[in-house]
């Protein structure tokens, strides 16, 4: 990937972006993945529904992350994308009895279809009202979801046993690990989810590092600056907010066909796709791809201990939310990373200046020497 | 034709309640350029307030949303001086997330402090009362007096702006806060106030939310977006254009609502999304941003 340019004059300096931690750390994260990968052959049902719901917060997270963390776009409305594949999915599911494993990735990117012409509306606005105008979008799919008789309209609707338990993926996955249709529905959700949050996680850190999150470090850092050395603002906004809106539209997808149960509220709901996300990203870190991660096992901790406090659970989450922005606006990982310089995916680049040879540095000068004698 | 008439007329008096939700967002944006997440919960703890120094106190109404006013007022002035102050500066995520953060703090609260039960404020015999205009138009008293408060508050706040020392303070706050500093104006001390303002606007607005229809705490979000409809509709910058996005806001609902009551909320957004098409300044401009 070396250019002619730097190839030419080389030896002067070079391009460092991998670090020795970020190896090991490379090493750390393929054990985990496989780790989890064999999850469902060691742990309880219940432990897979708890990953599921970390992985596809992560997921979530690290689209918001890089619309909000890097390309400076402050959506509080990625629940439309939520919804909107959740809504395909049971119309493909429903309507054209297609296997999960089909009408998933499809629905996900029908919906992201829907983030081009949306983008083309609110990228009018500018940054706090972009924010407002995102809210605008998701209430507008809400409302129409709910005309949508077929899929139930207001109330909602359930997806037919025949196309979750029923399903042909499910049904071979059934019998090839020996388990009860619903369990093996389970473990295809949580198969899927580690892929998507395995696929997010791994797209943001290639987008990161290619000439594209240069632009998108860039724009992040300043704005009018970047595009007074020839980045493309608004092309790039605009396919970080589509890749954005498939990273939701498959969860999305992926959600509701765990719960197997759909409402224009459930699926566009403000507090499970947006208030839980922006948690997650502002206490974890903002602009940091660990932070969601981090942020994410920490709002699973506190959903464990906690959810059952009903409103003062959600009282608190505001309350830490306000806090983090006030005393630690970096985050946890943000924080810890600034102070012990830790990055365990490398996406910087550091400038690497050869280090001079000792013998030359410690060696007196010709004259000195001539002088002793 | 008459029924024609009335769905605008209607529409246009709703209007004024949109112009009252949007009055105090446009203002704190005007001023600092904060866009302030919590607002629409800000109005729903407005109406709690008023409504618990009713039940609670006994207190008459209007006396009611006096005390409620100055409460609200201090929120403001202390939240901001203590809180969003520290946030405000080049990057606009922080005081989002914060006012985000703020707006699930007051929904959940309210919850708990008032369960999830549906509310209304009672004006007596006023409610129901209406003025016949002839020709079988007839409209009621209160969303006639909305819409009064409305013209009466962008009013009175367009005086304090262009003829006191406080107003020409927040213009040049507004027009460039750094030179404003070296002319000794106290900035934190500014925003401060203006949030204090905004908040008593919210509770003039909380009366009207609470006289004319039922509320909860889970309202709070939907208010701010047809506040902030409003905002852009009209055009940044412009409280006589915030009343006119109101009012595009409320004819556009009340049109939809003729067709079916689904539609209400629906028609609306999708004016707005509209107008963002053909005009995305909004139809009175006058802030740069």
């Amino acid at each position: 990937m070396r250019d002619p340019v730097t190839a030419a004059t080389a030896p002067h300096f070079r391009i460092e972006v991998r670090t020795r931690l970020s190896t090991a750390a490379a090493v750390a994260g393929l054990c985990v993945v496989a780790a989890l990968v064999a999850l469902p052959w060691y742990a309880p049902r219940t432990a897979l529904k708890d990953m599921f719901f970390v992985l596809t917060l992560i997921g979530l997270a690290q689209c918001w992350n890089l619309l909000a963390g890097y390309a400076g776009i402050l959506s509080i409305g990625q629940q439309a994308y939520v919804g909107a594949g959740a809504y395909v999915l049971f119309a493909l599911s429903i309507f054209l009895d297609l296997d999960p494993l089909l009408s998933i990735p499809l629905a996900g990117a029908l919906a992201a279809l829907l983030a081009i012409p949306t983008a083309k509306i609110i990228f009018r606005l500018n940054g706090a009202y972009l924010a407002v105008g995102t809210w605008v979008v998701a209430e507008v799919f809400r409302l129409v979801c709910a005309q949508i008789k077929s899929l139930g309209g207001g109330t909602g609707t359930s997806l037919p046993t025949d196309v979750t338990s029923g399903a042909a993926s499910v049904r071979f996955l059934a019998e090839t690990m020996g388990v009860r249709a619903p369990v093996a529905r389970d473990i295809l959700a949580y198969w899927l989810a580690l892929t998507f949050a395995v696929g997010i996680v791994a797209a943001c850190y290639v987008v990161l590092r290619s000439r594209q999150g240069l632009a998108l470090a860039a724009i992040r850092d300043n704005e009018a600056a970047s595009e007074s050395i020839g980045i493309d603002r608004a092309r790039t906004k605009f396919w970080v907010y589509c890749l954005a809106s498939l990273g939701a539209g498959l969860i999305g997808a992926l959600v509701f066909f765990q719960t197997a149960r759909i409402s224009p509220a459930a699926a566009y709901s403000v507090t499970d796709f947006t208030a839980y996300v922006l948690f997650v990203v502002v206490i974890g870190g903002v602009g940091t791809i660990e932070g969601p991660i981090v942020g994410a096992l920490v709002l699973y901790l506190l959903r464990d201990q906690l959810a059952s406090l009903g409103a003062w659970y959600l009282m608190l989450l505001g309350l830490l939310a306000v806090a983090a922005m006030l005393f630690f606006p970096r985050g946890l990982w943000g924080s810890l990373a600034e102070r012990f310089d830790i990055h365990l995916f490398s996406t910087r680049r550091r400038l690497v200046m050869p280090r001079a040879e000792p013998s030359e540095d410690l060696q007196p000068l010709p004259h000195m020497i001539q002088e002793e004698h | 034709m008459v029924s024609g008439i009335d769905i605008v007329l209607q529409g246009v008096l709703l209007g004024g309640l949109y112009g009252l939700f949007a009055a105090g967002l446009s203002l704190i944006f005007g001023v600092m350029r904060l866009v302030n997440l919590a607002h629409g919960d800000l109005i729903v703890l407005a109406a709690f307030v008023i409504l618990a120094l009713v039940n609670g106190l006994g207190l008459p109404l209007p006396l009611a949303v006096v005390v409620a006013a100055v409460a609200m007022f201090v929120v403001g002035y202390v939240l901001q001086y203590v809180v969003l102050n520290r946030t405000l500066g080049r990057d606009i995520l922080p005081p989002l997330l914060l006012t985000f953060g703020l707006s699930i703090f007051i929904q959940n609260g309210l919850l708990e402090a008032f369960t999830a039960d549906s509310r209304r404020l009672s004006a007596g015999d006023l409610e129901t009362a209406s003025i016949a205009l002839g020709g079988g138009l007839a409209v009621g008293v209160v969303p006639l007096m909305t819409f009064a408060t409305a013209v009466a508050v962008i009013v009175a706040l367009n005086q304090v702006f262009y003829r006191t020392a406080m107003g020409r303070a927040f213009r040049a706050v507004s027009d460039d806060p750094v030179t404003a500093q070296l002319m000794g104006i106290d900035n934190r001390r500014l925003f401060a106030l203006a949030m204090g303002i905004a908040m008593v606007v919210a509770t003039i607005a909380a009366l009207f939310l609470g006289v004319r229809a039922n509320f909860d705490p889970s309202i709070g979000p939907a208010r701010l977006i047809f506040a902030f409809e409003a905002v852009i509709i009209g055009g940044l910058g412009s409280l006589w254009g915030t009343l006119a996005g109101g009012i595009v806001l409320g004819v556009a609902q009340t049109v939809g609502a003729s067709i079916s009551p689904e539609w209400q909320l629906l028609a609306g957004h999708l004016a707005f999304l509209a107008v963002l098409l053909v005009r995305p300044r909004g139809f009175f401009p006058r802030a740069i941003d």
